[in-house]
Protein backbone atom coordinates (compact mmCIF):
# COMPACT_ATOMS: atom_id res chain seq x y z
CA UNK A 1 0.00 0.00 0.00
CA UNK A 2 1.49 3.07 -0.90
CA UNK A 3 0.69 6.39 1.07
CA UNK A 4 -0.52 9.35 -1.11
CA UNK A 5 -0.24 12.49 0.76
CA UNK A 6 -0.86 16.33 -0.30
CA UNK A 7 0.79 18.21 -2.31
CA UNK A 8 -0.17 15.66 -5.39
CA UNK A 9 2.56 16.89 -7.48
CA UNK A 10 3.24 15.54 -11.03
CA UNK A 11 6.39 13.57 -9.78
CA UNK A 12 4.55 11.39 -7.34
CA UNK A 13 1.36 11.26 -9.38
CA UNK A 14 3.73 9.79 -12.32
CA UNK A 15 5.83 7.70 -10.06
CA UNK A 16 2.57 5.21 -9.82
CA UNK A 17 1.84 2.62 -11.80
CA UNK A 18 -1.18 -0.03 -12.68
CA UNK A 19 -1.91 -2.30 -9.88
CA UNK A 20 -0.45 0.11 -7.20
CA UNK A 21 -2.87 -0.16 -3.74
CA UNK A 22 -2.73 3.55 -2.33
CA UNK A 23 -3.91 5.12 0.31
CA UNK A 24 -4.89 8.79 -0.14
CA UNK A 25 -5.08 11.84 2.87
CA UNK A 26 -6.02 15.01 1.97
CA UNK A 27 -9.16 16.88 0.60
CA UNK A 28 -11.37 15.39 -2.46
CA UNK A 29 -13.70 16.85 -4.57
CA UNK A 30 -16.71 15.17 -5.26
CA UNK A 31 -18.16 15.90 -9.27
CA UNK A 32 -19.84 13.57 -11.37
CA UNK A 33 -22.41 13.68 -14.45
CA UNK A 34 -23.78 17.47 -13.70
CA UNK A 35 -20.37 18.46 -12.84
CA UNK A 36 -18.86 17.06 -15.73
CA UNK A 37 -21.28 18.61 -18.26
CA UNK A 38 -21.38 22.12 -16.29
CA UNK A 39 -17.58 22.43 -16.52
CA UNK A 40 -17.31 21.04 -19.90
CA UNK A 41 -19.54 23.74 -21.45
CA UNK A 42 -17.23 26.55 -19.90
CA UNK A 43 -18.93 26.65 -16.76
CA UNK A 44 -17.02 27.98 -13.76
CA UNK A 45 -15.79 25.99 -10.62
CA UNK A 46 -17.22 28.23 -7.55
CA UNK A 47 -15.01 30.11 -5.56
CA UNK A 48 -13.24 28.03 -3.28
CA UNK A 49 -12.84 25.01 -5.20
CA UNK A 50 -9.80 24.26 -6.97
CA UNK A 51 -8.92 21.50 -8.99
CA UNK A 52 -5.06 22.41 -9.20
CA UNK A 53 -2.89 19.18 -8.58
CA UNK A 54 -6.09 18.04 -6.77
CA UNK A 55 -8.55 15.11 -7.05
CA UNK A 56 -11.83 14.58 -7.68
CA UNK A 57 -14.12 11.49 -6.72
CA UNK A 58 -16.82 10.65 -9.28
CA UNK A 59 -19.24 9.90 -6.27
CA UNK A 60 -22.82 10.58 -5.50
CA UNK A 61 -22.70 10.70 -1.14
CA UNK A 62 -25.75 9.97 1.43
CA UNK A 63 -25.06 12.90 3.52
CA UNK A 64 -27.40 14.21 6.31
CA UNK A 65 -27.66 16.92 8.65
CA UNK A 66 -27.10 15.85 12.28
CA UNK A 67 -28.96 17.12 15.42
CA UNK A 68 -26.50 20.15 15.68
CA UNK A 69 -27.33 20.98 11.63
CA UNK A 70 -23.77 19.27 10.44
CA UNK A 71 -23.21 17.64 7.69
CA UNK A 72 -22.67 13.97 8.26
CA UNK A 73 -21.70 11.68 5.52
CA UNK A 74 -23.25 8.00 5.66
CA UNK A 75 -22.37 6.64 2.38
CA UNK A 76 -19.90 7.65 -0.11
CA UNK A 77 -18.89 4.82 -2.69
CA UNK A 78 -17.91 5.40 -6.37
CA UNK A 79 -20.13 5.78 -9.18
CA UNK A 80 -19.49 4.38 -12.81
CA UNK A 81 -17.09 6.50 -14.73
CA UNK A 82 -16.99 5.83 -17.89
CA UNK A 83 -19.97 8.46 -18.61
CA UNK A 84 -17.70 11.25 -17.90
CA UNK A 85 -15.43 9.94 -20.61
CA UNK A 86 -16.95 12.79 -22.84
CA UNK A 87 -15.69 15.19 -20.57
CA UNK A 88 -12.97 13.90 -18.46
CA UNK A 89 -9.70 14.73 -20.16
CA UNK A 90 -10.50 18.19 -21.14
CA UNK A 91 -11.30 18.88 -17.27
CA UNK A 92 -7.71 16.91 -16.98
CA UNK A 93 -6.22 19.38 -18.77
CA UNK A 94 -8.04 22.29 -18.01
CA UNK A 95 -7.89 22.03 -14.36
CA UNK A 96 -4.98 20.32 -13.41
CA UNK A 97 -5.97 17.19 -12.10
CA UNK A 98 -3.47 14.30 -10.88
CA UNK A 99 -6.48 12.05 -9.81
CA UNK A 100 -9.65 11.09 -10.48
CA UNK A 101 -11.47 8.16 -8.54
CA UNK A 102 -14.01 6.34 -9.79
CA UNK A 103 -14.73 2.98 -10.45
CA UNK A 104 -15.35 0.76 -13.79
CA UNK A 105 -12.50 2.42 -15.69
CA UNK A 106 -12.62 4.95 -18.16
CA UNK A 107 -11.59 5.21 -22.27
CA UNK A 108 -8.80 5.70 -24.73
CA UNK A 109 -8.65 9.90 -24.40
CA UNK A 110 -9.03 10.08 -20.64
CA UNK A 111 -6.07 7.81 -21.11
CA UNK A 112 -4.39 9.96 -23.28
CA UNK A 113 -4.59 13.22 -21.01
CA UNK A 114 -3.75 11.27 -17.81
CA UNK A 115 -0.30 10.90 -19.90
CA UNK A 116 0.34 13.90 -21.29
CA UNK A 117 -0.57 16.36 -18.10
CA UNK A 118 0.11 13.43 -15.58
CA UNK A 119 -2.88 12.14 -13.89
CA UNK A 120 -3.95 8.80 -12.55
CA UNK A 121 -6.95 7.14 -12.55
CA UNK A 122 -7.45 5.58 -9.08
CA UNK A 123 -10.44 2.68 -8.78
CA UNK A 124 -12.01 2.44 -5.82
CA UNK A 125 -14.40 -0.34 -4.47
CA UNK A 126 -17.80 0.31 -6.41
CA UNK A 127 -20.70 -0.50 -3.36
CA UNK A 128 -18.14 -0.17 -0.38
CA UNK A 129 -19.69 3.01 0.81
CA UNK A 130 -19.09 2.41 4.49
CA UNK A 131 -15.88 1.50 3.94
CA UNK A 132 -15.20 4.56 1.70
CA UNK A 133 -17.52 6.58 4.23
CA UNK A 134 -15.64 5.97 6.96
CA UNK A 135 -12.07 7.49 5.60
CA UNK A 136 -13.85 10.66 5.41
CA UNK A 137 -13.18 12.64 8.61
CA UNK A 138 -14.64 16.03 7.96
CA UNK A 139 -17.38 17.35 5.19
CA UNK A 140 -15.50 20.66 4.73
CA UNK A 141 -18.28 22.21 2.65
CA UNK A 142 -20.78 21.59 -0.29
CA UNK A 143 -21.16 23.84 -3.52
CA UNK A 144 -23.81 23.17 -6.24
CA UNK A 145 -26.31 21.85 -3.70
CA UNK A 146 -29.30 23.62 -4.75
CA UNK A 147 -28.40 24.03 -8.74
CA UNK A 148 -27.86 20.10 -8.79
CA UNK A 149 -29.09 18.71 -5.74
CA UNK A 150 -27.14 16.52 -3.23
CA UNK A 151 -25.64 13.61 -5.52
CA UNK A 152 -24.53 15.59 -7.74
CA UNK A 153 -23.29 18.51 -5.88
CA UNK A 154 -19.60 19.28 -5.10
CA UNK A 155 -18.37 18.12 -1.77
CA UNK A 156 -15.58 19.26 0.00
CA UNK A 157 -14.67 15.85 1.67
CA UNK A 158 -11.57 15.50 3.90
CA UNK A 159 -10.20 12.01 4.02
CA UNK A 160 -8.07 9.74 6.06
CA UNK A 161 -6.47 6.52 4.14
CA UNK A 162 -8.61 6.30 1.31
CA UNK A 163 -8.20 3.34 -0.18
CA UNK A 164 -8.11 2.67 -3.74
CA UNK A 165 -6.17 1.28 -6.89
CA UNK A 166 -4.10 2.79 -9.98
CA UNK A 167 -5.99 0.87 -12.99
CA UNK A 168 -5.10 3.68 -15.37
CA UNK A 169 -1.43 5.38 -15.42
CA UNK A 170 0.37 8.07 -16.31
CA UNK A 171 2.54 5.80 -18.94
CA UNK A 172 -0.30 5.07 -20.92
CA UNK A 173 -1.40 2.10 -19.22
CA UNK A 174 -5.04 0.68 -18.61
CA UNK A 175 -5.73 -2.21 -16.66
CA UNK A 176 -9.58 -2.52 -18.04
CA UNK A 177 -8.34 -2.53 -21.95
CA UNK A 178 -6.20 -4.85 -20.79
CA UNK A 179 -9.11 -7.13 -18.65
CA UNK A 180 -11.00 -6.41 -21.77
CA UNK A 181 -8.61 -8.06 -24.23
CA UNK A 182 -7.88 -11.03 -22.07
CA UNK A 183 -11.51 -11.86 -21.61
CA UNK A 184 -13.16 -11.47 -25.03
CA UNK A 185 -9.63 -14.04 -26.41
CA UNK A 186 -10.96 -16.34 -23.69
CA UNK A 187 -14.64 -16.02 -24.22
CA UNK A 188 -13.83 -17.16 -28.00
CA UNK A 189 -12.83 -20.09 -26.88
CA UNK A 190 -16.20 -20.60 -25.53
CA UNK A 191 -18.31 -19.92 -27.95
CA UNK B 1 -47.71 5.93 12.69
CA UNK B 2 -49.34 3.27 11.27
CA UNK B 3 -48.16 -0.58 11.98
CA UNK B 4 -47.55 -0.86 8.00
CA UNK B 5 -45.94 2.13 7.53
CA UNK B 6 -43.51 0.94 10.56
CA UNK B 7 -42.73 -2.41 8.36
CA UNK B 8 -42.35 -0.81 5.20
CA UNK B 9 -39.74 1.66 6.67
CA UNK B 10 -37.93 -1.45 8.51
CA UNK B 11 -38.06 -3.37 5.13
CA UNK B 12 -36.35 -0.66 3.42
CA UNK B 13 -33.73 -0.03 6.27
CA UNK B 14 -33.09 -3.62 6.37
CA UNK B 15 -32.86 -4.26 2.44
CA UNK B 16 -30.44 -1.23 2.62
CA UNK B 17 -27.72 -1.70 5.39
CA UNK B 18 -27.89 -5.84 5.56
CA UNK B 19 -27.09 -7.68 2.38
CA UNK B 20 -28.87 -11.34 2.60
CA UNK B 21 -27.26 -14.40 3.88
CA UNK B 22 -27.47 -16.50 0.49
CA UNK B 23 -25.34 -12.93 -1.25
CA UNK B 24 -22.92 -13.40 1.48
CA UNK B 25 -22.78 -17.16 1.38
CA UNK B 26 -21.90 -16.74 -2.07
CA UNK B 27 -18.96 -13.62 -1.58
CA UNK B 28 -17.74 -15.62 1.08
CA UNK B 29 -16.92 -18.50 -0.93
CA UNK B 30 -15.57 -16.15 -4.03
CA UNK B 31 -13.31 -14.78 -1.16
CA UNK B 32 -11.46 -18.08 -0.67
CA UNK B 33 -11.12 -18.82 -4.48
CA UNK B 34 -9.29 -15.56 -5.26
CA UNK B 35 -5.69 -15.84 -4.37
CA UNK B 36 -4.69 -13.82 -1.90
CA UNK B 37 -2.64 -10.71 -2.08
CA UNK B 38 -4.45 -9.52 -5.40
CA UNK B 39 -6.06 -6.44 -5.99
CA UNK B 40 -9.46 -8.86 -6.56
CA UNK B 41 -8.82 -10.02 -3.27
CA UNK B 42 -8.44 -7.11 -1.72
CA UNK B 43 -11.60 -5.83 -3.17
CA UNK B 44 -13.82 -9.10 -1.86
CA UNK B 45 -11.91 -8.36 1.81
CA UNK B 46 -13.09 -4.67 1.43
CA UNK B 47 -16.45 -5.60 0.30
CA UNK B 48 -16.86 -7.53 3.31
CA UNK B 49 -15.38 -5.37 5.95
CA UNK B 50 -18.12 -3.14 3.97
CA UNK B 51 -20.84 -5.55 4.07
CA UNK B 52 -19.83 -5.60 8.11
CA UNK B 53 -20.08 -2.06 8.66
CA UNK B 54 -23.17 -1.53 6.88
CA UNK B 55 -25.34 -4.16 8.79
CA UNK B 56 -23.69 -2.44 12.40
CA UNK B 57 -24.27 0.75 11.59
CA UNK B 58 -27.54 0.68 9.96
CA UNK B 59 -26.31 2.94 6.99
CA UNK B 60 -26.33 1.94 3.18
CA UNK B 61 -24.51 -0.64 2.02
CA UNK B 62 -23.80 1.64 -1.20
CA UNK B 63 -24.38 5.03 -1.66
CA UNK B 64 -26.57 4.41 -5.16
CA UNK B 65 -29.74 3.26 -3.13
CA UNK B 66 -31.14 2.86 -6.22
CA UNK B 67 -34.36 2.20 -7.99
CA UNK B 68 -36.75 1.30 -4.86
CA UNK B 69 -38.95 -2.03 -6.35
CA UNK B 70 -41.62 -3.43 -4.67
CA UNK B 71 -43.23 -6.67 -5.46
CA UNK B 72 -46.52 -6.96 -3.23
CA UNK B 73 -48.32 -10.48 -3.33
CA UNK B 74 -51.64 -10.39 -1.77
CA UNK B 75 -55.22 -11.97 -1.68
CA UNK B 76 -58.11 -10.21 -3.42
CA UNK B 77 -59.78 -7.60 -1.61
CA UNK B 78 -56.62 -6.12 -0.32
CA UNK B 79 -56.50 -2.50 -0.71
CA UNK B 80 -53.66 -1.64 -3.14
CA UNK B 81 -54.41 2.17 -3.20
CA UNK B 82 -53.82 2.61 0.51
CA UNK B 83 -50.76 0.52 0.33
CA UNK B 84 -49.09 2.09 -2.37
CA UNK B 85 -49.76 5.72 -0.44
CA UNK B 86 -48.44 4.09 2.86
CA UNK B 87 -45.24 3.01 1.05
CA UNK B 88 -44.72 6.45 -0.27
CA UNK B 89 -44.37 7.94 2.55
CA UNK B 90 -42.27 5.26 4.30
CA UNK B 91 -40.13 5.75 0.96
CA UNK B 92 -39.83 9.66 2.04
CA UNK B 93 -39.41 9.03 5.74
CA UNK B 94 -36.68 6.36 5.05
CA UNK B 95 -34.96 8.82 2.81
CA UNK B 96 -35.54 11.33 5.55
CA UNK B 97 -33.50 8.89 8.20
CA UNK B 98 -30.89 8.42 5.29
CA UNK B 99 -31.65 4.79 4.58
CA UNK B 100 -31.91 6.38 1.08
CA UNK B 101 -30.11 8.64 -0.80
CA UNK B 102 -32.02 11.60 -2.37
CA UNK B 103 -32.00 9.45 -5.76
CA UNK B 104 -34.75 10.58 -7.57
CA UNK B 105 -34.63 13.21 -10.07
CA UNK B 106 -37.09 15.23 -12.70
CA UNK B 107 -36.22 12.85 -16.26
CA UNK B 108 -36.35 16.11 -17.87
CA UNK B 109 -34.92 19.08 -15.67
CA UNK B 110 -32.89 17.02 -13.62
CA UNK B 111 -34.57 18.52 -10.38
CA UNK B 112 -34.25 16.29 -7.36
CA UNK B 113 -36.98 16.85 -4.57
CA UNK B 114 -35.19 14.79 -2.14
CA UNK B 115 -38.56 12.54 -1.60
CA UNK B 116 -37.59 10.00 -3.59
CA UNK B 117 -41.11 9.89 -4.76
CA UNK B 118 -42.56 11.28 -8.36
CA UNK B 119 -43.56 9.31 -11.25
CA UNK B 120 -43.09 5.53 -11.37
CA UNK B 121 -41.19 6.07 -8.02
CA UNK B 122 -41.54 4.18 -6.03
CA UNK B 123 -42.32 1.32 -8.48
CA UNK B 124 -44.77 -1.10 -7.12
CA UNK B 125 -46.01 -4.29 -8.50
CA UNK B 126 -49.12 -5.88 -7.18
CA UNK B 127 -50.12 -9.70 -8.03
CA UNK B 128 -52.95 -11.58 -6.42
CA UNK B 129 -52.74 -14.61 -5.03
CA UNK B 130 -55.04 -17.61 -3.41
CA UNK B 131 -53.58 -17.26 0.06
CA UNK B 132 -54.48 -15.20 2.93
CA UNK B 133 -51.24 -13.62 3.70
CA UNK B 134 -49.81 -10.47 2.26
CA UNK B 135 -46.25 -10.65 1.06
CA UNK B 136 -43.94 -7.44 0.00
CA UNK B 137 -40.49 -8.14 -1.30
CA UNK B 138 -38.36 -5.24 -2.08
CA UNK B 139 -35.30 -4.65 -4.21
CA UNK B 140 -33.16 -1.64 -4.19
CA UNK B 141 -31.20 -1.66 -7.99
CA UNK B 142 -28.35 0.62 -8.58
CA UNK B 143 -27.88 2.65 -11.29
CA UNK B 144 -24.16 1.26 -12.42
CA UNK B 145 -25.75 -2.40 -12.53
CA UNK B 146 -29.04 -0.75 -14.27
CA UNK B 147 -26.63 0.55 -16.92
CA UNK B 148 -24.86 -2.44 -17.83
CA UNK B 149 -28.23 -4.25 -18.59
CA UNK B 150 -29.05 -5.47 -22.22
CA UNK B 151 -31.48 -6.41 -24.28
CA UNK B 152 -30.59 -8.87 -27.56
CA UNK B 153 -33.60 -9.50 -30.50
CA UNK B 154 -32.68 -12.66 -32.35
CA UNK B 155 -31.07 -13.76 -34.87
CA UNK B 156 -27.78 -11.53 -34.54
CA UNK B 157 -25.95 -12.34 -37.54
CA UNK B 158 -22.33 -10.80 -36.31
CA UNK B 159 -22.94 -12.88 -33.13
CA UNK B 160 -23.86 -16.17 -34.86
CA UNK B 161 -26.46 -15.87 -32.64
CA UNK B 162 -29.70 -17.73 -33.63
CA UNK B 163 -33.13 -18.23 -32.53
CA UNK B 164 -32.18 -21.65 -29.95
CA UNK B 165 -30.53 -21.90 -26.43
CA UNK B 166 -26.97 -21.50 -28.13
CA UNK B 167 -27.75 -17.87 -29.16
CA UNK B 168 -29.55 -17.24 -25.71
CA UNK B 169 -26.19 -18.46 -24.23
CA UNK B 170 -24.06 -16.18 -26.82
CA UNK B 171 -25.59 -12.91 -26.22
CA UNK B 172 -25.97 -13.69 -22.45
CA UNK B 173 -22.14 -14.00 -22.26
CA UNK B 174 -21.76 -11.09 -24.54
CA UNK B 175 -23.76 -8.78 -21.87
CA UNK B 176 -21.49 -10.40 -19.62
CA UNK B 177 -18.45 -9.33 -21.41
CA UNK B 178 -19.73 -5.91 -22.13
CA UNK B 179 -20.59 -5.16 -18.55
CA UNK B 180 -16.81 -6.51 -17.36
CA UNK B 181 -16.29 -4.09 -14.21
CA UNK B 182 -19.14 -1.53 -14.52
CA UNK B 183 -21.46 -2.96 -12.72
CA UNK B 184 -19.61 -3.67 -9.60
CA UNK B 185 -18.87 -7.50 -10.34
CA UNK B 186 -18.93 -10.20 -9.18
CA UNK B 187 -22.60 -9.77 -10.31
CA UNK B 188 -26.04 -11.48 -10.61
CA UNK B 189 -27.59 -12.00 -13.59
CA UNK B 190 -31.61 -11.87 -14.47
CA UNK B 191 -32.64 -13.11 -17.65
CA UNK B 192 -35.55 -13.53 -19.72
CA UNK B 193 -36.03 -15.42 -22.98
CA UNK B 194 -39.01 -13.97 -24.18
CA UNK B 195 -41.83 -11.38 -24.41
CA UNK B 196 -42.03 -8.31 -25.53
CA UNK B 197 -39.44 -5.22 -24.86
CA UNK B 198 -41.16 -4.52 -22.00
CA UNK B 199 -41.92 -7.63 -20.13
CA UNK B 200 -38.88 -9.28 -20.93
CA UNK B 201 -36.96 -6.53 -18.75
CA UNK B 202 -39.33 -6.59 -15.98
CA UNK B 203 -39.63 -10.53 -15.74
CA UNK B 204 -35.22 -10.39 -16.02
CA UNK B 205 -35.48 -8.14 -12.69
CA UNK B 206 -38.23 -10.47 -11.07
CA UNK B 207 -35.39 -13.39 -11.15
CA UNK B 208 -33.50 -10.83 -8.65
CA UNK B 209 -36.41 -12.47 -5.79
CA UNK B 210 -35.39 -16.36 -6.48
CA UNK B 211 -32.74 -17.24 -3.81
CA UNK B 212 -28.91 -17.40 -4.79
CA UNK B 213 -28.68 -21.27 -4.19
CA UNK B 214 -32.33 -22.54 -5.63
CA UNK B 215 -32.18 -24.55 -9.12
CA UNK B 216 -34.42 -23.88 -11.81
CA UNK B 217 -37.40 -26.05 -12.05
CA UNK B 218 -37.04 -25.89 -15.96
CA UNK B 219 -34.00 -28.78 -16.57
CA UNK B 220 -33.15 -26.71 -19.83
CA UNK B 221 -32.92 -23.36 -18.34
CA UNK B 222 -30.95 -24.82 -14.97
CA UNK B 223 -28.45 -26.36 -17.71
CA UNK B 224 -28.30 -23.00 -19.13
CA UNK B 225 -28.02 -21.24 -15.97
CA UNK B 226 -25.33 -23.58 -14.57
CA UNK B 227 -23.40 -23.26 -17.83
CA UNK B 228 -23.51 -19.14 -17.68
CA UNK B 229 -22.51 -19.11 -14.61
CA UNK B 230 -19.40 -21.81 -15.21
CA UNK B 231 -18.42 -20.06 -18.62
CA UNK B 232 -18.62 -16.57 -16.81
CA UNK B 233 -16.28 -17.74 -14.20
CA UNK B 234 -13.80 -18.50 -16.51
CA UNK B 235 -13.43 -15.30 -18.11
CA UNK B 236 -11.08 -13.73 -15.44
CA UNK B 237 -13.08 -10.31 -15.88
CA UNK B 238 -12.97 -11.14 -11.87
CA UNK B 239 -14.89 -8.67 -9.01
CA UNK B 240 -14.61 -4.87 -10.02
CA UNK B 241 -12.90 -6.18 -13.46
CA UNK B 242 -10.00 -6.20 -11.70
CA UNK B 243 -9.15 -9.45 -13.54
CA UNK B 244 -9.81 -13.18 -11.28
CA UNK B 245 -11.71 -15.56 -10.82
CA UNK B 246 -15.50 -14.66 -9.69
CA UNK B 247 -17.03 -12.41 -12.24
CA UNK B 248 -20.72 -13.44 -11.43
CA UNK B 249 -22.31 -15.04 -8.35
CA UNK B 250 -25.43 -16.06 -9.80
CA UNK B 251 -27.59 -16.71 -13.07
CA UNK B 252 -31.76 -17.17 -13.13
CA UNK B 253 -33.27 -17.17 -16.48
CA UNK B 254 -37.08 -16.93 -16.46
CA UNK B 255 -39.27 -17.32 -19.88
CA UNK B 256 -42.42 -15.63 -21.18
CA UNK B 257 -44.15 -16.13 -24.27
CA UNK B 258 -43.53 -14.40 -27.14
CA UNK B 259 -44.90 -13.80 -30.67
CA UNK B 260 -43.54 -15.45 -33.06
CA UNK B 261 -42.06 -12.54 -35.32
CA UNK B 262 -40.08 -11.50 -31.40
CA UNK B 263 -37.02 -12.91 -30.11
CA UNK B 264 -36.09 -10.93 -27.31
CA UNK B 265 -33.34 -11.94 -24.67
CA UNK B 266 -33.20 -9.16 -21.69
CA UNK B 267 -30.35 -9.10 -19.41
CA UNK B 268 -30.71 -7.50 -15.94
CA UNK B 269 -27.44 -7.00 -14.03
CA UNK B 270 -27.41 -7.04 -10.25
CA UNK B 271 -24.44 -5.68 -8.81
CA UNK B 272 -22.99 -7.40 -5.73
CA UNK B 273 -24.96 -5.22 -3.02
CA UNK B 274 -28.07 -7.32 -3.90
CA UNK B 275 -30.36 -5.20 -2.02
CA UNK B 276 -33.40 -7.40 -1.39
CA UNK B 277 -35.18 -8.33 1.43
CA UNK B 278 -38.93 -9.61 1.83
CA UNK B 279 -41.47 -9.92 4.63
CA UNK B 280 -44.69 -12.06 5.06
CA UNK B 281 -47.00 -9.13 7.00
CA UNK B 282 -50.14 -10.17 9.35
CA UNK B 283 -53.41 -9.01 9.77
CA UNK B 284 -52.69 -5.87 10.81
CA UNK B 285 -49.43 -4.93 8.76
CA UNK B 286 -47.06 -6.08 11.54
CA UNK B 287 -44.08 -7.96 10.29
CA UNK B 288 -45.06 -11.86 10.85
CA UNK B 289 -41.91 -13.47 8.91
CA UNK B 290 -38.82 -12.14 7.39
CA UNK B 291 -37.91 -13.92 3.93
CA UNK B 292 -34.52 -13.88 3.18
Amino acid sequence: MIALHPPFTEEKIRALKVGDEVAISGVLFTGRDAVHKYLHEGGRLPEGVSLRDGIIYHCGPVVIKDEAGAWKCVAAGPTTSIREEPYQGQIIREFGLRGVIGKGGMGERTLQACREHGCVYLHAVGGAAQVLGECITRVRNVYFLKEFGSPEAIWEFEVKEFPAVVTMDAHGRSLHQEVLAASQAELAKYL
Amino acid sequence: MTFLQESLIELIRRASAEIPDDVQAALLASLEREKQGTIAASALQIIQRNIELARAKSQPLCQDTGSVLFYVDAPPGFDQIHFAETAREAVRLATRKGYLRQNSVDAISGANDGTNVGPGAPCLHFEQHRAPEVTVRLALKGGGCENVGAQYSLPIEKMGANRDLDGCRKVILDAVLQAQGKGCGPGILGVCIGGDRATGYEFSKRQFLRKLDDRNPDPRLDALEQDILETANKLGIGPMGFGGKTTLLGVKIGALNRVPASYFVSVSYMCWAFRRQGVTLDAEGRIARWLY
